[in-house]
């Protein structure tokens, strides 16, 4: 498949479907079940957070979801393509072309400025430079950080880091946005700030939002909580707060 | 993409200045070292070229050779002038033969003194040499015959010890001798055999013998062949006249031998490659150690880099990608160590060709292969770091701390 091909699928249905998802790690009595059988669907706009406590498969979810890894058992559908069936560079390429990953230890380069930080996923999608920059300074806008673009990751506080990387992940204008405990190294002023920038960008720009989280205050801003146990999911909610 | 991942590369070198000038010393030193070297030796080679014409192709010189005496080797008797008789009446192919004794002797004027070169010879000198007079007469017959003390001197001793003085008919003492000066020599500068060509005092051969060497010796025999294409006829005419003249027992070696400047160059040119390989060897030995430094780097690099490599990874960029921008890293690094190298290169050789006397002569096409050769290097001792961070896997990768 080539990226074009990729580009041009058009889909109505949910962004990712989960099916029938088993993820097992090692094999034999080693064998380790990290997801058991786990189904849900995600369509355009929603925000869903993604609860358990740490060994509940949440990560392993997040993996997939992310096409950083991909199902034992089951199908992964990412816009209706299984992504089971992809190689590892077309999985790269649709990263590339659909998803935005905000980490919780913001993962900026360091030694760059923010605006080459959000150049870097336009340089993969070779944007030309003038709209590389046109882009990536209206993402810094968008976050409120249009007068840090010459600063590195280590002159800007946590929060502005993380402002960076939730820019990074949107510019391109993802499907799906990916957010791994995006408050995890935040203070709780700022833990705030950053969900509500998460939640605006949901209701304003209709950004699809998957947001891991283990704390019920950041899962709040979501519209839809899944709660996972032991790989499976115990509880499904939906939440009138969004 | 070559484009994109140029720039990334970029960054990339900029966010690490001091390591990336460290990381290229070893190939800086290597590129440097083969500049030097054959930049040098283009220099050498030319400066023998042009000391080939100046002594002219077509010399060639008799030397009075060896011979065994009870196992131990000894110089063979000397020539006399006769052989010099001899060489011109009986050969065809020459055009001139001029007998050539030398010593330094300290040659004085007024205040001032040097230790020149003192050639006993005759009016076929100049033929031979193929050098003319700058100013005054050569030794007529009747000097020649009766050894008169008269002389010729070469551009330095006129420079060194008349300065502005008149040195025409003035009076010049050789050691305990002396003589009246009659000519100049033109300017015939540096060889690489002998010095200062022009540091001589040209007086007739029989001269010589009698008030400076104090025998009737004639230490060499200049011939010179009547053309290019003849030096060879002219050196075996040479050997059948000496053979006959100098027997030797049967078997045994020629009681005199014949060597053209060419041989003598060609000598010197064989000595200089064995020097040129020698130090080439080094330059690869440097630049193979370059190449590991960059490796080394790389490695390191990769590893420090495993997570920034995630962070490309799940942005995006394809296996390809990441050893795409490895390799380039690799390869500017190189590079970019390569042309510091050729700049540091012709600067070392800039400054050195004056103090080993040969021209500095630029070879652009070494430079663009050492170029090429240097970022090759990068490539090839990149690729291995480039192909481990390539393979890694993005989870493993982003959890790395």
């Amino acid at each position: 498949m080539a990226e074009s091909d990729l580009a041009t699928k058009a889909h109505d249905g949910p962004v990712v479907a989960f099916e029938h998802v088993a993820k097992v790690y090692g094999d034999g009595e080693m064998a380790v079940r990290a997801l058991d059988d786990v189904t849900f669907d995600i369509y355009p706009g929603e925000f869903v957070a993604v609860m358990g406590s740490s060994g509940s498969g949440k990560s392993t979810t997040m993996n997939i979801l992310g096409c950083l890894d991909t199902p034992t058992h089951g199908r992964y559908l990412f816009k209706g393509v299984d992504v089971k069936t992809l190689t590892r560079d077309q999985r790269a390429l649709l990263r590339r072309h659909y998803l935005g990953f905000v980490f919780q230890g913001f993962n900026l380069l360091s030694r760059t400025t923010a605006l080459e930080n959000l150049e870097l996923p336009l340089i993969y999608r070779r944007i030309s430079k003038a709209d590389r920059r046109d882009m990536a300074m209206e993402a810094l806008h968008a976050v409120g950080l249009e007068n840090r673009e010459h600063h590195t990751a280590a002159e800007l506080s946590g929060g502005q880091q993380q402002r960076v990387a939730i820019a990074r992940a949107m510019v391109t204008s993802p499907s799906l946005l990916l957010a791994d405990e995006p408050t995890g190294n935040l203070d709780t002023a700022r833990s705030q700030e950053i969900m509500e920038l998460l939640a605006r960008l949901n209701s304003e720009d209709g950004l699809t939002i998957v947001l891991v989280t283990h704390e019920e205050e950041m899962a709040a801003f979501a519209g839809r909580r899944l709660e996972f146990r032991d790989g499976n999911i115990v509880h499904e909610s939906k939440s009138q707060a969004a | 993409m070559i484009g994109n991942i140029l720039l990334l590369s970029m960054r990339e070198i900029r966010r690490n200045v001091l390591r990336s000038i460290l990381t290229t010393l070893g190939i800086v030193i290597g590129v440097a070292a083969v500049i030097v070297v054959v930049t040098l030796g283009a220099g050498t080679k030319a400066q023998v070229q042009t000391e080939i014409s100046k002594l002219g192709s077509t010399m060639l010189t008799v030397f009075p050779g060896q011979r065994r005496m009870r196992g131990a080797a000894q110089s063979a008797p000397p020539f006399e002038i006769e052989d010099v008789h001899a060489l011109r009446r009986e050969t065809v192919m020459l055009s001139s033969v001029a007998p050539m004794s030398i010593q330094r002797q300290m040659v004085v004027f007024g205040n001032g003194n040097r230790r020149s070169q003192v050639v006993g010879t005759d009016r076929e000198f100049v033929n031979v040499r193929n050098w003319d007079l700058a100013a005054g007469r050569l030794f007529s017959a009747a000097e020649e015959q009766t050894g008169k003390s008269v002389c010729i001197i070469g551009q330095t001793v006129k420079t060194e010890l008349f300065k502005d003085e008149p040195y025409m008919g003035n009076v010049l003492r050789i050691g305990k001798a002396s003589c009246e000066v009659i000519g100049l020599l033109e300017p015939k500068g540096q060889v690489m055999f002998s010095g200062d060509q022009d540091d001589v005092v040209v007086v007739p051969i029989k001269y010589f013998q009698r008030r400076i060497a104090g025998n009737t010796n004639v230490d060499q025999i200049y011939v010179s062949a009547l053309d290019d294409s003849l030096v060879e006829a002219a050196q075996a005419e040479v050997e059948v006249i000496m053979r006959e003249r100098r027997p030797s027992q049967p078997g045994a070696e020629d009681l005199f031998s014949v060597r053209g400047v060419q041989e003598m160059s060609t000598a010197f040119q064989s000595s200089t490659t064995v020097m040129t390989g020698f130090l080439s060897a080094i330059a690869a030995i440097s630049l193979l150690v370059g190449g590991i430094g960059i490796m080394n780097i790389m490695l390191v690099s990769v590893t420090e880099r495993t997570r920034e490599i995630g962070i490309r990874m799940a942005i995006g960029a394809r296996e390809k990608e990441v050893l795409l921008q490895f390799l380039v890293e690799a390869a500017m690094l190189a590079g970019f160590g390569g042309l510091v190298g050729i700049a540091l290169g012709l600067g070392g050789a800039m400054a050195l060709a004056p103090l080993l006397n040969v021209p500095f002569i630029i070879q652009p096409d070494m430079m663009v292969m050492a170029f090429i050769f240097s970022a090759l290097v990068g490539v090839v001792f990149g690729y291995m770091p480039a192909r481990s961070a390539a393979r890694l896997d993005p989870i493993d990768a982003l959890r790395h701390e």
